[in-house]
C-alpha cells in the first residue's frame, strides 16, 4: 500500500475514528489520502480486503451525517459492495473510496464492529 | 451454566506456556480467525492443517478468475503465513489422516474451518444415473480453477450451442459469465490452461439460467447481475412482463430492503445493448423433473444429456416467503450442457456436533455446543462450517473475527480449553505422528516455492499464475527441488 508522508505544518486536514473497540482515535492526514491509507499508516484496524479495488465491502465505515452529506455519491460500483456489507447505516461508505479533501476537515466516522452493538445484516 | 465449577477440564494458564490453538481448514474463516487470535493474544502459536497441499480455500478454488481483485485479500493471509507463531500442515485431510484424540493432548483449543466440500443435490428423478455433460457447478468451477479433484472432469464445449444452469445465486452467474466470455479476456487471468484451451473450442453461444422462484427471491448480486448485462456481444433475454408484474405487486416489500430494490432495478432495465451473436437468460419459475439423454447407442452422443424436463411453477405465500407450487404443467428445453448450481454442503465430521437439517455445526458465537446447547471446552468453528454455506468473504471475515473474540474472551476468562496435559507441543508433536502414518505434510514454506513455479510458468504466459492441477505434480516438484 501507498506510503504516507506527514502532512506540512497547517496544511493537514483532522480526522478522528472510531475503532472496532470503541476508541476514539484522532489523526492529521493529507488532503488526497483515502481512508484505507490513512488506517494503514496508522495501524487503524480497517481490514480492506481486495485493497481498494471495489471487490470486498470488509472497508465498510459509518461517517458522522454532516460530513456524509459533503461526500460525493457513491459510484454504481460503491454501492454494489455496500450492498454486502455487515450493518449498512444510512451514512454508510466504503473507506478506500473517500478521499480526504479540505471540506472535510474534523470529519468523524466509526469502523462497525461485528460484536459492538452494530446490527448484523449479512446475508 | 454450561459447565459444574468442578470442572475437570484443564485452564489455561498464560503464563505458563503459549497458548496452542489447531486451526481445521486454510479458506478464509481459518486466515482470519488464526489473524485475529494473533494480534488479540499475541502468545498464541497457530497450527493450520489442510486436507490440499496449497492453502486459501475457495479463494484460489472458487473465486472466478475473471476477479482477481478479489484475491488480494490472499495478501492479508500471506502475512499470516509469514508469521513466526504460525505453522502450515498441508496435505493432511482431518477425519482421515488425523482425529480429534490426536489434537485433543497437544492443542489448547481447536477451530473447525473445514468449509463445505460438497454440493446439494436436486433430487430429483435420474440424477444419479452416468448420463453425460451434467455437473455440479462446484465440479465445474473447480474444473477451471484447477482444484485437484476434477483435474480430469472433462465437460464436452462443443456438442451443443446451449448450456442449461440451474440456480439462482452468484456461482451460477460465475460459472454462466465463464461460458461467455471471451478467451482473449480469460487468457489474462489465472484460468487453468486445459481449461483455457476447452473455452477456446466451446460452441456454446446460449446460457439459460433456470430457477424454481421469481425475481424477489434470487440470490445473486448486484456487481455479479451488473457484469452479465456488461457482457460484449451478448443480447439478454427474460420475461420482463412477469418480472414487471412481480415488481409491481410487491413494491413496500422492496422498498424496504436497498440491495434488493437496486438489484430489481439492474434486472428491469436489462441491457441497453441488444445486439450479439451470444445470449443468455434468466427463467424463472422452473424446478427441474427430469434429465433426457441421447440412446445409449447413439452413433454420436451416446448417453449425453439432450434436454431437461421442468415442471412450470406459480409463486404463493407473502413475499417474505414466497413457496414455488407446480401447476401441473411441464416444460422441455434442450440443451447438451448442464450445470446444476443449487448450493454447497457441509459434512459432519466424527466427534464433532452437527446439526444436520441445518448443514453446520451447532454454535453460539463461534463456540461450539452439543445437542443439549452445552459449551464444548475448547472447540470452535468459523466460516462457512459455523453459519451455512453462503455470503461472500467479507461475511467470513466477519464471523471468524467473532469466532476469534469467543476465544480470547475464553482464555481471558480462564475457561476450560482441551486437556489436562501440561506441555502440550502443537504440530512440533503432530508432524511426526503424520509422518509415522505415511502423511506427506506441506509446509508454509514448500507452498512459497510451489507459487513461485506457478507465477513463473504464469509469467511465460502473461497471466497471473499457472495453477498445479495436480497433487502428484506438486509433491514431485517438491522433491526435485530438494
Ligand atoms: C464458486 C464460488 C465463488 C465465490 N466468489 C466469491 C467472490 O467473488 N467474492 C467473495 O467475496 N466471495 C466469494 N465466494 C464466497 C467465499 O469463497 C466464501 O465466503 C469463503 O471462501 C468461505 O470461507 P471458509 O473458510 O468457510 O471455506 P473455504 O474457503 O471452503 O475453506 C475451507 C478449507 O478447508 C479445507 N478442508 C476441507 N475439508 C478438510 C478436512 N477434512 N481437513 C482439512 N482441511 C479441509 C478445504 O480444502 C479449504 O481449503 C465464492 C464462493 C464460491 C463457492
Ligand atoms: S478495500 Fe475492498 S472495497 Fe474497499
Amino acid at each position: 500500500h501507498k506510503e504516507i508522508t506527514p502532512p506540512k505544518e497547517g496544511e493537514g486536514v483532522t480526522i478522528n475514528f472510531v475503532t472496532r473497540e470503541g476508541d476514539k482515535k484522532t489523526i492529521v492526514a493529507n488532503v488526497g489520502d483515502s481512508i484505507m491509507d490513512i488506517t494503514q499508516a496508522h495501524d487503524i484496524d480497517l481490514e480492506c480486503a481486495c485493497e481498494g479495488s471495489l471487490a470486498c465491502s470488509t472497508c465498510h465505515v459509518i461517517v458522522e451525517p454532516k460530513y456524509y452529506e459533503k461526500l460525493d455519491e457513491p459510484t454504481d460500483e460503491e454501492n454494489d459492495m455496500l450492498d454486502l456489507a455487515f450493518g449498512l447505516t444510512e451514512t454508510s461508505r466504503l473507506g478506500c473510496q473517500i478521499v480526504m479533501r479540505k471540506d472535510l476537515d474534523g470529519i468523524t466516522v466509526t469502523i462497525p464492529s461485528a460484536t459492538r452493538n452494530v446490527k448484523l445484516e449479512g446475508r | 451454566m454450561p459447565f459444574s465449577s468442578n470442572s475437570n477440564f484443564e485452564r489455561y494458564d498464560s503464563k505458563l506456556s503459549p497458548f496452542r490453538l489447531a486451526v481445521i481448514g486454510s479458506g478464509p474463516a481459518g486466515f482470519y480467525t488464526a489473524y485475529r487470535v494473533l494480534k488479540d493474544h499475541p502468545s498464541t502459536l497457530v497450527d493450520m492443517y489442510e486436507s490440499l497441499p496449497i492453502p486459501f480455500g475457495l479463494v484460489r478454488y472458487g473465486v472466478a478468475p475473471d476477479h482477481p481483485e478479489v484475491k488480494n485479500v490472499q495478501h492479508r493471509f500471506d502475512e499470516v503465513g509469514q508469521d513466526s507463531r504460525y505453522t502450515f500442515i498441508g496435505n493432511v485431510k482431518y477425519g482421515e489422516d488425523l482425529t480429534i484424540t490426536d489434537l485433543k493432548s497437544q492443542y489448547d483449543a481447536i477451530v473447525f474451518s473445514y468449509g463445505a466440500s460438497q454440493e446439494r443435490s436436486l433430487g430429483i428423478k435420474n440424477e444419479d444415473e452416468p448420463i453425460r455433460n451434467i455437473f455440479s457447478a462446484r465440479a465445474f468451477v473447480g474444473w477451471y480453477n484447477g482444484l485437484p479433484q476434477y483435474r480430469d472432469l472433462e465437460p464436452d464445449l462443443t456438442c451443443t450451442d446451449t448450456a442449461v444452469v440451474i440456480g439462482h445465486g452468484n456461482v451460477a452467474l460465475d460459472v454462466g459469465r465463464i461460458l461467455l466470455t471471451d478467451v482473449m479476456e480469460l487468457s489474462k487471468t489465472d484460468i487453468t490452461e486445459y481449461a483455457l484451451e476447452k473455452l477456446g473450442k466451446s460452441k456454446i453461444r446460449k446460457v439459460i439460467i433456470v430457477g424454481r422462484r421469481g425475481p424477489l427471491q434470487v440470490s445473486f448480486t448486484a456487481k455479479e447481475l451488473r457484469e452479465m448485462m456488461n457482457l460484449p456481444n451478448t443480447k439478454f433475454h427474460t420475461d420482463f412482463e412477469f418480472i414487471k408484474n412481480e415488481l409491481s405487486a410487491n413494491v413496500d416489500f422492496i422498498s424496504k430492503n436497498r440491495p434488493l430494490k437496486r438489484l430489481m432495478q439492474i434486472l428491469e432495465k436489462g441491457r441497453s445493448n441488444t445486439i450479439g451473436d451470444k445470449s443468455w437468460s434468466l427463467k424463472f419459475l422452473r424446478s427441474p423433473d427430469e434429465f433426457l439423454a441421447h440412446d445409449d447407442n447413439d452413433p454420436i452422443r451416446p448417453k449425453y444429456v439432450r434436454a431437461i424436463k421442468f415442471h412450470i411453477n406459480k409463486l404463493e405465500g407473502p413475499p417474505e416467503k414466497r413457496v414455488a407450487v407446480p401447476t401441473g404443467k411441464m416444460e422441455e428445453l434442450e440443451s447438451g450442457l448442464v450445470l446444476k448450481s443449487v448450493g454447497y454442503k457441509s459434512v459432519p465430521i466424527k466427534g464433532l456436533p452437527f446439526d444436520e437439517k441445518k448443514g453446520l455445526v451447532p454454535n453460539y458465537k463461534g463456540k461450539i455446543l452439543d445437542n443439549d446447547n452445552n459449551e464444548q471446552p475448547g472447540l470452535y468453528v468459523a466460516g462457512w462450517l459455523k453459519r451455512g454455506p453462503q455470503g461472500v468473504i467479507a461475511t467470513t471475515m466477519y464471523d471468524a473475527f467473532e469466532t476469534a473474540e469467543a476465544i480470547v474472551s475464553d482464555i481471558k476468562q480462564n475457561k476450560p480449553m482441551l486437556s489436562f496435559q501440561t506441555t502440550k507441543k502443537g504440530s512440533d508433536a503432530i508432524i511426526p505422528i503424520l509422518h509415522q502414518r505415511g502423511v506427506r505434510t506441506i509446509s508454509y514454506d514448500d507452498w512459497k516455492k510451489i507459487e513461485e513455479k506457478e507465477n513463473e510458468a504464469g509469467r511465460v504466459k502473461n497471466k497471473p499464475r499457472e495453477k498445479f492441477g495436480r497433487i502428484e505434480d506438486v509433491l514431485f516438484t517438491l522433491d526435485t527441488l530438494k
